[in-house]
């Protein structure tokens, strides 16, 4: 099998795997956000990115070849690293200690993976208005860091598109598949895999608030990339 | 929209979603807006997601999602449009037609907004209505556009003269002075084999002329030689690079000598369709290329058997962009091409291999093309013999800003920067912005320093300021370009743009404090570092540039307090007021 080396670590891979997935395959947690195993990478939160030869790439759509010298964990990364979530936490309102997906959302967990403490840069505060109208479904576009793992999952998975973005630049934005620009007219279901895969507290299921409480989730027993396992 | 006329717009493009911002274009000439229901209507015809359609409707600055009126007036806010006095004529338009700017007026007939750099800088300012462009802006025009509006003028009787647009030739080359007549250079090109051209092109040694100066005979042969049922050829005619129009002038001037050359890439590398990439803002150039297109059809420079080669089949589309710099970019050139949102895709794969539907393409820009021409009329010996040793040939500069002679200036590669501010008759500059926002802006101690891919490379454009412009103004506003023009995609971009601008819009209020420039430097770093594409890795240029090679214009700027609230407070307080119906001394802060 080749490898590649990650900080000197030794990292094998097999043929069409990006760094990011060997890595991840052999235990490094290399912070990423948009990127999902299910799904083809997205390269969009730049979160992943390391340095190849001088050069900072995403580790996610850059392909494992033998012999490449990656760092990942270094001072100069971590600041990047931490700039980027600081930028997306300032991009839209994240109110953590009031959101369903705290514990559980992967946003908050890089970022306290990375020592982000404050979100340094001067907050947006967009306007962006919640979307209730569904009978099982709330949308909070406020948490939405665009990742399009839901456009990718409705699309691929559920074969519904029932979102998509539009927009441009900092409008950027999540829209639905509906004239009326309401979830209730979508033909989105409540077991859609584009619901669950949301890393963030954007599509949350109606009535099921804190089902599991603060303190037993994913992230309240382990930090991102060590999920599931003894911390 | 009558449902008839949307059916036959829909016929034309052949229900094929490829075509869809070529449709929605066109419906929008009609309907005037894209409204939800047209949104509704274009997807169920052409069987695709609603949501799609939405997207790229909202992706594209010229695509009206609310209405905009009869009459939609965009300035061009380049800063070489600011120096000849757009700010003071977009205002003064605004209230002589009374309009907020921005907004649309209570009648709903007439907006005033303004729009990127619209290729005019030499004739400027410039505006565009209905995104026909107006250039050469003054009082007397200002005052005859908003006569024409109050009247309800129908835009297509609007006097001719008020259009047109001027070619502002100054120095000629073997380019710009080419006389050929069309399809000779091709001629030439078809006289060889596919490779035997190929060999002519390495020997030529040119370099892409759209920014990243790839060998054009590497491109050439990665594509030819890539597996794929087809192939395509793309000119990339989008030139949004504030600063650039030389393109326009080529596209107009020398349009034969391009296709030619675009023609002669189809020979090589076995392509049977080409699509001609054109900037929303150069509709005026839509017709002549059109007719162009028409005439080389009849004269069997196009088609089937081109030149009477058989099994050559090799026909040209024009596409029109409307409003998006990023597609310039050349894989979110494809993606619009595809009908889709501009976003640049991940790479690899590259275009050469899984191009324009996944398919072996050749993306070049038009000068690119021109000079393929070139080369077949000359033999890639006479062409590597101009310029210096690693960038062949000659480059056509489109110079603006503070000069007695602004327009085209086509020189040998490798010309300083100084022979081109004289040829063009500046007087004490102070600095020279080379290759736009995303090149670099040069101080008078850089002047002799070389325009070629050796020294200063330059995707063409050249904006001279002189000593009493305010380099901040410039910064500030190139700043404001990136943030509009991001295309979304990326973190460090679509938000680090934004804060970028607000940081030097605080320093140019004079409320920027060390800790902006602290700030704005922490910004550059993370956009030139993690962003996706070139249009994130440059949009810290000018900022850059400008604390390296200007830093006491900068300081100078600093208020010089430690700390400085980054916004107005008592502004702030504005909604709070509004709510509770205050507006009371006590209900102010001031000299926070
Ligand atoms: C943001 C951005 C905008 C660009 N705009 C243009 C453009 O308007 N015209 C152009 O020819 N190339 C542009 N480019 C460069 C293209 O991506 C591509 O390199 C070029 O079209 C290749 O042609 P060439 O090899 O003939 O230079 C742009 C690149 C970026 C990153
Ligand atoms: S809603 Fe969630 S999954 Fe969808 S783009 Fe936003 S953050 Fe990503
Ligand atoms: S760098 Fe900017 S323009 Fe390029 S992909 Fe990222 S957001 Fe889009």
């Amino acid at each position: 099998m080749s490898s590649f080396t990650l900080d000197g670590h030794d990292v094998p891979f097999t043929e069409g795997q990006s760094v990011l997935q060997a890595a991840l395959a052999a235990g490094h947690p290399i912070p990423h956000l948009c990127a999902h195993p299910e799904f083809k990478a997205h390269g969009s939160c730049r979160v992943c990115t390391v340095k190849v030869n001088g050069r900072m790439v995403a580790s996610c759509t850059l392909p494992a070849a033998a012999g490449l010298a990656v760092e990942s964990e270094t001072q100069e990364l971590k600041e990047l690293r931490q700039g980027l979530v600081q930028l997306l936490f300032v991009e839209g309102n994240h109110f953590c200690p009031s959101c369903e997906k705290s514990g559980e959302c992967k946003l908050q967990a890089v970022g306290y993976a990375l020592d982000v403490r404050t979100p340094h840069f001067p907050q947006l505060f967009p306007d962006r208005p919640v979307d209730a109208s569904h009978p099982d479904l709330i949308l909070d576009f406020n948490r939405c860091i665009l990742c399009e793992l839901c456009v990718r999952a409705s699309a691929e998975v559920d074969g519904r598109h029932a979102f998509a973005l539009s927009g441009r630049g900092l409008t950027k934005h999540l829209i639905v598949n509906a004239e009326s620009g309401l979830l209730k007219d979508t033909s989105v279901a409540v077991t859609d895999t584009a619901v669950t895969v949301c890393p963030v507290g954007v599509i949350l299921k109606k009535g099921k608030g804190f089902a599991v409480p603060i303190g037993q989730r994913t992230y309240d027993k382990a930090a991102f990339g060590f999920e599931g396992k003894k911390p | 929209m009558t449902p008839a006329a949307l059916h036959a717009l829909l016929e034309k493009h052949r229900h094929d979603p490829t075509r869809l911002v070529q449709i929605l274009r066109e419906a929008q000439d009609v309907a005037g807006w894209i409204s939800p229901p047209l949104i509704t209507e274009v997807a169920g015809h052409l069987g695709v997601p609603r949501a799609r359609v939405e997207g790229v409707a909202g992706f594209y600055s010229f695509f009206a999602t609310q209405p905009r009126g009869e009459y939609r007036v965009l300035f061009s806010d380049d800063i070489t449009d600011r120096f000849h006095g757009s700010e003071r004529l977009r205002l003064d338009l605004c209230s002589q037609l009374g309009v907020e700017p921005g907004k649309l007026r209570a009648d709903g007939r007439v907006s005033v907004g303004v729009t990127s750099c619209t290729g005019l800088c030499e004739q400027g300012p410039a505006l565009l209505v209905n995104e026909h462009a107006i250039p050469r802006l003054d009082d007397a025009r200002i005052a005859q556009v908003a006569e024409l509006i109050a009247t309800r003028h129908p835009l297509r009787e609007w006097p001719a003269e008020l259009f047109v647009v001027d070619d502002s030739i100054e120095l000629r080359g073997w380019l710009l002075g080419a006389s050929v007549a069309p399809g000779e250079a091709l001629g030439h090109a078809l006289a060889l084999s596919p490779d035997a051209f190929l060999e002519q092109l390495a020997k030529s040694k040119l370099r892409g002329r759209g920014g990243a100066g790839f060998s054009t005979a590497d491109k050439w042969r990665s594509a030819k030689q890539a597996p794929g049922p087809t192939r395509f050829v793309v000119c990339n005619a989008d030139e949004g690079e504030p600063g650039t129009f030389k393109d326009r002038v080529l596209l107009r001037r020398q349009l034969d000598l391009v296709l030619d050359g675009m023609t002669a890439c189809a020979w090589t590398i076995g392509a049977q369709r080409g699509f001609v990439y054109l900037r929303g803002e150069y509709r005026f150039l839509e017709a002549p290329i059109e007719a162009a297109l028409a005439a080389r059809r009849k004269a069997k420079l196009l088609g089937r058997d081109v030149l009477g080669h058989r099994g050559f089949d090799f026909d040209v589309e024009l596409h029109l962009g409307a409003g998006a710099y990023v597609c310039g970019e050349e894989s979110a050139l494809l993606e619009s091409l595809e009908g889709r949102r501009g976003i640049p895709r991940n790479r690899p794969p590259y275009p050469v291999t899984n191009g324009y539907l996944h398919q072996p393409t050749v993306v070049n820009n038009v000068e690119t093309f021109a000079s393929v021409a070139l080369i077949a009329l000359h033999g890639g010996d006479a062409f590597a013999a101009v310029g210096t040793p690693k960038s062949s040939g000659t480059r056509v500069h489109s110079v603006s800003g503070d000069c007695a002679k602004p327009g085209l200036y086509e020189l040998p590669m490798g010309a300083t920067v100084r022979a081109l501010l004289d040829a063009c008759g500046a007087v004490e500059p102070q600095a020279v912005q080379v290759g736009g926002p995303s090149g670099v802006l040069l101080s008078p101690r850089e002047f002799d320093r070389r325009l070629c891919f050796e020294d200063v490379p330059s995707a063409g454009a050249f904006v001279v300021f002189g000593p009493e412009r305010d380099l901040l103004d410039v910064v500030v506003n190139y700043a404001h370009f990136f943030a509009h023009e991001s295309c979304g995609f990326c973190t460090p971009c679509r938000v680090g743009t934004t804060l970028l601008e607000r940081s030097l819009d605080a320093i140019d209020a004079g409320r920027g404090t060390r800790r902006d420039v602290k700030e704005a430097l922490r910004l550059s770093r993370m956009l030139r570092d993690s962003s996706h594409c070139g249009l994130g890795h440059t949009a810290c240029n000018p900022f850059l540039s400008l604390y390296e090679k200007f830093k006491p214009t900068l300081e100078r700027r600093l208020s010089s307090l430690d700390f400085v609230p980054t916004f107005d407070v008592d502004e702030a307080l504005a909604a709070a007021r509004e709510v509770t119906g205050r507006d009371d001394v006590k209900a102010h802060l001031e000299d926070v």
